[in-house]
């Protein structure tokens, strides 16, 4: 069965910006898992208190990790923040890497003295 | 629907122990979870190592699995009730498990054959419908774009398989096509969510899931992109280099006639500002990323005699030029 029409949706970016209620209900998640998130760095908010939190898009997909690697693998939260801060730098990594090995040719085998 | 080998799965023998299934499950799992593993089939295995843990860490489940008998092979054609192995199939009363629709739904249609669909309706449980209300599953898809789509934004048509809630109450897959709208600056690895795009809602009040799309770039000849700054290499003849040129480069919004400075080495990199990837949101927004240029030094050949004497009386006019000056060491 096809469905016709043009959906539109919401760039998880750096632009997006969510209250921790909006953060709580797009990831299926407690307050208070947000605010264990928050102690445990895992999620930086700009603003003081829970009311005035304000969070990334790239958040969403942060939290929603986390959720799932805690789950998943049994990982206990700050095992879970280091996880997740390791696969972002792998991924980091990974296009860093990318970009450097266009400039590099296979080497070819040549004889030295 | 096919037969699942679980030990299989699982890599473990059919008298492996609770502890060694717990081990393999565990190491598999870290292996293949999707957000860990780059492989194209982690979603797929990891539900496979997942739907296999959930039998054999179950001693009740585990046992009616068994009983299916170890005539079986993986793949081979299964319907409910029958029995190919040696031991004939003795299924335990119904209703004792308490999969929901959508886990099993999550798992095959061997595994709800087996196990599935009870939950929702087991006696002990009748109430309102809203009493089960639950919300759909989210859904996680990938879709590869070009950057030249990622520079002028586009729309792509994606084939989803999403669960659906058939007229028996049972959860089944149902193929639907949507059209996505894909922002001009989405960079690799950013997610899209379309709200109530996901999985539908259980119950009464169950609001459907959400769908979040991952856009990945295709490899591109010339371009490299890391985040919104767009890497390409650029080939110079040596005399380019030394005197400065100006020279057309193709970037992803068109031509643009670059100016080498003079005495221009190779390895050296040049930008070009807000001709990578555009910005997202207007003004206040993301700025555009840039263009960066690498310079590459490519010599003509020197085959002939003729050749080699222009080579001869460039190294005679540069007697005291040391490539390698601050190499040594």
């Amino acid at each position: 069965m096809a469905q016709t029409g043009e959906y539109e949706g919401v760039v998880l970016d750096e632009q997006t910006v969510l209250t921790v209620t909006e953060l709580t209900h797009v990831c299926g998640i407690s307050l208070e898992q947000v605010r264990c998130m928050v102690g445990e760095g895992i999620l930086h908010p700009r603003g003081q208190r829970p009311e005035q939190w304000r969070f990334s898009g790239l958040e969403v997909r942060r939290t929603r990790r986390a959720i799932r690697l805690q789950r998943d693998l049994e990982l206990n939260l700050a095992g879970a923040a280091l996880a997740l801060d390791l696969l972002e730098e792998i991924e980091r990594l990974r296009r860093r890497l990318d970009c450097l090995e266009q400039h590099m040719s296979s080497p070819r085998d040549i004889d030295g003295l | 629907m096919q037969y699942k080998d679980y030990y299989a799965a699982l890599g473990v023998g059919r008298d492996a122990s609770t502890e060694e299934i717990k081990r393999a499950y565990r190491r598999l799992a870290r292996q293949y979870h999707p957000d860990v593993s780059k492989a194209a089939d982690a979603e797929a295995r990891f539900k496979e190592i997942n739907e296999a843990h959930a039998v054999l860490k179950d001693p009740t489940r585990r046992a009616e699995y068994d009983a299916l008998g170890t005539g079986w092979r993986a793949g081979d054609e299964f319907r409910p009730g029958s029995s190919a192995g040696p031991a004939s199939s003795q299924r335990p009363g119904a209703g004792q498990y308490e999969f929901s629709p959508e886990e099993a739904a999550a798992f095959s249609d061997f595994f709800s054959s087996l196990f599935g669909g009870r939950g929702a309706g087991h006696p002990g449980h009748a109430g309102a419908d809203d009493l089960f209300s639950r919300r759909g599953a989210d859904q996680a898809a990938r879709v590869q774009i070009t950057l030249e789509d990622a520079y002028r934004g586009a729309t792509r048509q994606l084939r989803l398989e999403v669960p659906e809630i058939g007229a028996d109450g049972r959860m089944g897959m149902r193929a639907r096509t949507l059209n996505v709208r894909i922002p001009a600056g989405i960079t690799e690895g950013q997610q899209i969510r379309l709200a109530g795009q996901g999985g539908p809602g259980l119950g009464g009040k169950g609001e459907p899931g959400d769908l979040y799309l991952e856009v990945t770039f295709a490899p591109h000849p010339q371009f490299r992109s890391e985040g919104r700054d767009i890497h390409l290499r650029l080939p110079l003849a040596p005399w380019e280099a030394a005197l400065g040129a100006t020279v057309p480069v193709s970037t992803l919004g068109g031509t643009v006639n670059l100016r080498i400075p003079a005495n221009a080495q190779g390895n050296q990199r040049l930008r070009l500002k807000g001709r990578g990837l555009p910005g997202s949101g207007s003004g206040s927004g993301q700025p555009a990323g840039d263009c960066i240029v690498q310079l590459e030094i490519v010599n003509p050949p020197a085959d002939t005699a003729a050749d080699r004497q222009v080579w001869q009386d460039l190294a005679a006019r540069f007697p005291g030029f040391d490539p390698r000056a601050g190499f040594r060491g």
